[in-house]
């Protein structure tokens, strides 16, 4: 590590220099860029980010020799940003050098847990085998228990990931993620992983603000972008989105805008006669306003 | 007599650190290792069996050195190879194989002559374990 090298004669230490020799900056940059909102997810991320910064460097003064505990939990509702945090936790904890290879292995009950008797372990180590130089991201972590049946494989599940979770710290970061309220329970029922995981991150719903600028985002990395009414059109579906069941935040946003693509082609093959190409990277409004979301409401 | 196949196979055994290294070469190549072993020291025999399947998408050596602890508990008297198979449109073969655990005696082979028609003389390289059944071959 470049600790000592930095040091000057004074005995003073550039946390700055530090910090651009890691590269940190440019997966936070991104991170603030690629990102719409989340500010207090992002806030933590730097937190830890620096935290772990300069537990680097004490390392490299020989301050510490224990690899810290980086297990983490997300918590937030549908569509928040959950995995796509969890992929640049990734890249931030390999530029660190905490972990070493930097792959996110994103896997959920289907993948840890087996149909049969003896069928758990194997199936949770091959993963755990997989992610062991990296970050294991459990998505929906408390399906892993089923506080009603007590002859439920999850348990073995649980016990194994506690286990490697404890004792091959530097080799692997457990990130769980799933709802707020059901964490929670799970956390409760398994104190086991709460006294394991350092940081519990909680993502925030985005606002209808939030959520158009990320539609916008979304759509123009795919070469189209919205009318100036479009925009309105759009503004005004997130808010009735938002009221009706199975809101998941940007999730539903990509459905909705996958749809309008949808209405965007058939609109333009009924079109008789040749469309300008602009017509093509163009949403109009009534590729939004066809959605069910505005079925029944007055226009 | 101390065999020798695969790669490094003039150099004295390797280090678990070294072993490591090469198994982490491999795996940044993307090639996919595996474990196999025997006691049947023969030059000619191909067959080994295997520890697992290979272990494609690894990442980390460590993992790798979890299961080679594990193969090496499970068979301590017998010859392991760590094989890295390279599943490269055109090459679909191995790329690299060598020799991570022998047995701590080799006894070597016995060179036997037998006598064909007309008094020619066929050679055989005999392994003298094989005298005795499979698991048995080595150690106590």
């Amino acid at each position: 590590m470049s600790a000592a090298l930095q040091q000057d004669p004074n005995g003073m230490i550039d946390l700055r220099a530090e910090f651009a020799s890691a590269g940190l900056e440019t997966y936070l940059a991104g991170l603030d860029q690629d990102l719409v909102g989340l500010k207090p997810v992002k806030l933590r991320i730097r937190e830890i980010a620096s935290l772990l910064l300069i537990e680097r460097v004490r390392q490299g003064l020989g301050f510490t020799t224990e690899a810290p505990t980086l297990h983490m939990s997300f918590t937030g509702n549908p569509g928040t940003g959950k995995t796509t945090v969890a992929l640049r936790m990734a890249g931030i904890l390999k530029a660190l050098g905490f972990v070493r290879q930097g792959q996110l292995i994103s896997v959920t009950r289907d993948d840890l847990v087996g149909q049969y008797i003896g069928h758990t372990a194997p199936k949770t180590k091959e993963i755990l085998k997989k992610a062991i130089g990296g970050v294991l991201f459990i998505d929906e972590a408390y399906y892993l228990y089923r506080p009603d049946n007590e002859r439920d494989y999850g348990q073995e599940a649980i016990e194994i990931l506690l286990q490697v979770m404890e004792n091959q710290r530097e080799d692997l970061v457990v990130i769980l993620a799933g709802y707020g309220d059901r964490m929670e329970k799970f956390f409760t029922l398994n104190p086991g992983f709460r006294s394991r995981i350092a940081h519990h991150i909680d993502f925030p719903d985005y606002d209808d603000s939030e959520l158009l600028s990320i539609s916008e985002t979304m759509l123009s990395r795919q070469n189209y972008r919205l009318s100036p009414s479009a925009r309105d059109a759009m503004r005004d579906y997130i808010q009735r989105r938002r009221e009706q069941p199975y809101f998941s935040n940007a999730r539903s946003i990509r459905n909705a805008l996958d749809r309008a693509r949808l209405r965007q082609a058939g609109r333009l093959m009924a079109h008789e006669g040749a469309v300008p190409a602009e017509a093509l990277m163009l949403i109009e409004p009534e590729d939004i306003l066809a959605s069910r979301v505005f079925a029944g409401a007055p226009a | 007599m101390r065999v020798t196949q695969g790669c490094f196979s003039f150099l004295p055994d390797l280090t678990d650190v070294q072993i490591s290294k090469q198994v982490q070469y491999c795996l940044d190549h993307g090639w996919a290792v595996s474990l196999e072993y025997t006691d049947d020291p023969h030059p000619r025999n191909t067959y080994w069996e295997m520890w697992g399947h290979p272990m494609f998408d690894i990442r980390d050596a460590k993992a790798i050195m979890g299961e080679l602890i594990e193969c090496r508990r499970m068979h301590e008297e017998c010859y392991i190879r760590l094989c890295a198979f390279d599943s490269t449109h055109s090459w679909e073969s191995l790329r690299m194989s060598f020799i991570v655990q022998r047995p701590s005696v080799e006894p070597g082979f016995m060179l036997a002559r037998r006598e064909a028609e007309g008094r020619n003389i066929r050679y055989e390289t005999r392994a003298y374990v094989m005298e005795k059944p499979e698991g048995t071959r080595y150690g106590v």
